[in-house]
């Protein structure tokens, strides 16, 4: 067996079950944009098999073409066959690190990544130099690049580094007068270092519900950036950081406000360590007590409702793909914001399709991303609705990008930030 | 392929639309049939009519095979560039050119998709009737090509039924006109039918003037259980012989009733010899009474259970049960055949007989649903392609099937079309005067057989 096989050997009864009926060409964002077949999931396959039976091998084109998916899982979805592609992809992107390693731009943050200390100093400078990088817009907590950074498009609209991360505002635990539960909040890199707004947000509305919050203070990035660029040996280090810090925390439960940082705890890890009895077992466990914030709020806390206050907006929701696909979770947020009062829900086109921000890939391809996000913009512009609600932070930056790209006066913000209004606007 | 000729296609259509790499041809070495799959040398993407016509001049005098493809959703090998050459990606050519709904017709470049001109003739109260299970990723070239039909077949017909004329660019680069918007026509020959159903093999469609119909008022759907297939088979032909033609008469056969409940649990009696899924649409009273009748003649020809669909969530439920055929077979074994063998609908019992008995002796698995009202089934093998001596099984089992069909006084293809997938069972149907007569069309209109050469009529 040729080397580049061997490292696909494992997956090769999964990817025979491609019957490239084509049925994801209708789904996948990337095929919609580029039209071309090795963009769609069923492509991809072919080009995995190709390897699998000896007639291609790993080359840069190979590395190239796994690239281009965002992750979204809108073909697994559809697939008839049950074809897990967006998971198969993803091998196909390990393979071809192990076979040609990381690209040098990645290895460099990555091994920043690793180390945490080192990462959470880089991510603090940001925040205390971003000023300087950043230009800042009005309103719309936006920024675009000032200077050219490696990685990032100069028209893109970014939000700035907050100049005091959420962990260090608040102490480890938080405190409520009657508490009937304490949970572990696990932040994630965005809301910690950038969106601390949906952080505290989250904060507000579990003290609104008596419930106790402890924020473990070496709690890491999730690991999915350096997962879904295919490096599964750095992602079971973080994962094996993070299941320790939060069996540590000895909380009831543990709230994440991001449905891909949900999926990291809830499905990844548990994935990440299947060969590994013990290691799998124990990222079972936490597993069982992750939630998503408002699947946690509607169906664990059973949220007051009894004391919220009117928030008067036309709100219309979009779906992140993790939450949609990876999860599962779309009805409770909509529960949220329908038990808010003066919000106004009105549905857009195809709210759980993908905005184009697939983590690191709207770095790598800013262009592609811009256009599949110009779509969802049309989507929310047809609404006519003046706030976005969605459940992310990287969905919230790159929606907040195109409505400024589009020139749209409208918001977007966590569905929880809506909660939370509610709750200060019932106090008085 | 010399880089003097690449360039001169680049020439043509730009050099982003001219692909090369070995990843892009791997991706257009196969379509959606199991068990073919060949490069091509290069990929081509015209833009326009003009652009195809002097790619197909400069291939036509340099002798390249050419492989016209929409989509790539076809079952028969329709795209796969078994010599090599061009593949001729149709995609480009994507817009609706314009929706003449006075006259109830619409004019559309191939690559459109069939889903996309539904939506756009919606809002003037039309449908484009053809609906394969592929609508919302096959194009209207490819459809139109492979004379495509769908699960309102009985009531509505083919895509032939409703083509009315085309923009063909020749082997040769001549473009030519074909038909109109006159609903009545009957100057020359018919180019127009010709073309339609031609697979790519006789020249490249680059417009489509299609006819659009009313969208029926309202739908009534129904379920019968039958506990023996010949009641099944009765009832079939009772219902037309009442004079009713329901847009959709499905048959689902016990292998699929049995997977399709195992993998998606909607309450399908597993002990069933048939379940017929039914609808009729049309004007509101209509409709009523159609579905009156059809309860009446499903309880005298012995249905042991008949459900009738309250509201919309019971018509979902009902064609849920159908939307699940395939992907619960699919998900039995890695490689999904699906055949579309067809007889006069009489025959409908006895065709599932001998598929079952096919499936007995060469023990393979093969589940088969489809248009009971028009006799066109699709016997679904499941199998492994990597398993050479199951293969050997599963192609005796095929090679009977079609025999059969044949025998019935059927057809090897309702919709899915010949290819090369079905091709070596072609002279059992057409004889050799058939084959004949084809393939002077073939020589007549493409002497140096250029496009998609070797499908169809096979060599020439
Ligand atoms: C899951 C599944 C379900 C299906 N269900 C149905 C069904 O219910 N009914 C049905 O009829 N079919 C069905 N099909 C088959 C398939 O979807 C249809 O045959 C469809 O018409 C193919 O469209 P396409 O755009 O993918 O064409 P392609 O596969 O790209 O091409 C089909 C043929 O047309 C030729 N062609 C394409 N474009 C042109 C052009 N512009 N000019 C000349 N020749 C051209 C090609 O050379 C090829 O021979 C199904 C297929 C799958 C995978
Ligand atoms: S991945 Fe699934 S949907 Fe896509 S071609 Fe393969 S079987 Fe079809
Ligand atoms: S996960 Fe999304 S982007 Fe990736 S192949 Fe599937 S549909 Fe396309």
């Amino acid at each position: 067996m040729s080397k580049d096989k061997a490292l696909l050997a494992d997956i090769e009864d999964a990817i025979a079950n491609c019957m490239k009926c084509g049925n994801c060409m209708e789904v996948c964002p990337i095929y919609k944009e580029l039209q071309n077949e090795t963009a769609v999931a069923r492509g991809k396959l072919a080009l995995i098999e190709a390897v699998l039976q000896g007639r291609s091998d790993i080359s840069a084109g190979f590395d190239k073409r796994m690239a281009m998916c965002v992750s979204c899982k809108a073909c697994t979805a559809k697939c008839p066959c049950g074809v897990k592609a967006d998971e198969l992809i993803l091998r196909g992107r390990q393979a071809a690190v192990k076979a040609r390693g990381l690209h040098p731009v990645k290895k460099y943050v990555f091994k920043l990544l690793a180390n945490r200390t080192l990462f959470d100093l880089a991510l603090r400078m940001a925040g205390l130099f971003g000023p300087l990088q950043m230009k800042k817009l009005p309103g719309n907590l936006a920024v675009v690049a000032r200077f050219p950074m490696p990685g990032l498009d100069r028209r893109r609209v970014l939000a700035p580094f907050a100049a005091t991360p959420l962990r260090s505002r608040y102490p480890e635990t938080i405190t409520v007068a009657r508490p009937k539960m304490k949970v572990a909040f696990f932040t994630g890199c965005t809301i910690n270092y950038v969106y601390t707004d949906i952080g505290q947000a989250v904060i507000d509305v579990l003290k609104a519900n008596d419930i106790e919050i402890t924020l473990p203070p070496l709690q890491h990035c999730c690991g999915t950036p350096v997962h879904m660029s295919g490096d599964a040996d750095l992602a079971r280090l973080f994962a094996k950081h993070n299941i320790e810090t939060f069996e540590r925390a000895g909380a009831d439960y543990i709230v994440a406000a991001c449905g891909s940082c949900a999926e990291a705890f809830k499905l990844e890890y548990p994935e990440l360590f299947r060969d590994d009895p013990v290691m799998h077992a124990r990222a079972e466990k936490l597993a069982a007590k992750t939630f998503e914030i408002s699947e946690f709020l509607v169906d664990v806390v059973k949220f007051r409702r009894d004391n919220l206050g009117e928030v008067p907006s036309t709100v219309t929701m979009h779906d992140p793909c993790h939450m949609a696909r990876g999860i599962k979770v779309t009805g409770q947020p909509r529960e949220i914001l329908k038990a808010i009062p003066g919000v106004k829900l009105v549905e857009m086109k195809q709210p759980d399709r993908c905005c184009g921000a697939g983590g690191s890939f709207s770095l790598a391809n800013y262009e592609l991303s811009r256009k599949i996000n110009d779509r969802k913009i049309a989507d929310i512009a047809a609404t006519d609705a003046d706030t976005v609600a969605t459940s992310c932070g990287s969905c919230r930056m790159h929606i907040i990008d195109g409505l400024v790209q589009n020139k749209q006066d409208r918001r977007c913000l966590h569905t929880v930030q809506l909660l939370a209004q509610a709750y200060a606007a019932g106090k008085g | 392929m010399q880089s003097q000729l690449i360039d001169a296609f680049k020439k043509i259509v730009g050099p982003d639309h001219v692909l090369t790499s070995k990843e892009e041809l791997l991706c257009y070495s196969y379509d959606a049939t199991p068990g073919f799959a060949n490069l091509p040398d290069l990929v081509v993407a015209p833009a326009n009519t003009q652009e195809v016509s002097r790619v197909m001049t400069l291939a036509n005098s340099e002798g390249i095979p050419v492989y016209p493809r929409g989509s790539g959703t076809n079952l028969s090998g329709g795209t796969v560039p078994m010599k090599g050459g061009i593949v001729l990606l149709m995609t480009r050519l994507g817009s609706i050119v314009n929706i003449d709904a006075a006259n109830l017709v619409a004019t559309a470049e191939p690559g459109v998709i069939v889903a996309d001109l539904n939506k756009a003739v919606e809002e003037y109260g039309l449908i484009y009737p053809p609906d394969p299970g592929t609508v919302a990723t096959a194009t209207l070239g490819g459809t139109v090509s492979e004379n495509a039909g769908g699960l309102r077949g009985l009531k509505y017909g083919v895509s032939k039924h409703y083509v009315m004329g085309l923009e063909v660019v020749l082997a040769d680069g001549t473009i030519l006109n074909t038909g109109g918007k006159n609903v009545k026509d009957v100057a020359g020959y018919d180019l127009t039918k010709l073309f339609t159903g031609s697979e790519g093999t006789l020249g490249v469609i680059t417009k489509i003037i299609v006819k659009l119909v009313p969208a029926p008022e309202a739908r009534k759907a129904m379920m019968a259980v039958f506990s023996d297939l010949d009641n099944a088979g009765r009832a079939i032909a009772a219902i037309i012989a009442n004079k009713i033609i329901p847009a959709t008469l499905e048959i689902l056969d016990n292998a699929t009733i049995r997977t399709v409940e195992e993998y998606a649990k909607v309450g399908l009696p597993t002990a069933a010899e048939a379940v017929l899924l039914i609808e009729v649409d049309g004007i509101p009273e209509v409709v009523e009474k159609e579905a009156g009748k059809v309860f009446e003649v499903l309880n005298a020809n012995g249905a042991d259970e008949i459900r009738l669909a309250k509201d919309a969530a019971e018509r979902d439920k009902i064609w849920a049960a159908r939307r699940a055929a395939l992907p619960a077979l699919a998900k039995l074994r890695p490689t999904t055949f699906v055949e579309d063998a067809t007889v006069p609908r009489s025959e409908v019992p006895a065709m599932i007989r001998a598929v079952n008995e096919a499936a007995a002796k060469y023990n393979v698995t093969i589940g088969t649903f489809g248009h009971a009202g028009d006799g066109n089934l699709h016997p679904t093998i499941v199998c492994d392609l990597r398993d050479a001596e199951e293969m050997e099984r599963v192609y005796k089992a095929m090679d009977e099937i079609f025999a059969t069909a044949i025998k019935l006084g059927g057809t090897l293809s309702g919709e899915h079309g010949i290819g090369i997938g079905k091709l070596k069972y072609m002279e059992d149907q057409f004889g050799a005067a058939g084959m004949q007569a084809m393939r002077a069309i073939k020589k007549a209109l493409d002497p140096k057989c250029i496009l998609n050469p070797g499908k169809l009529v096979g060599e020439c």
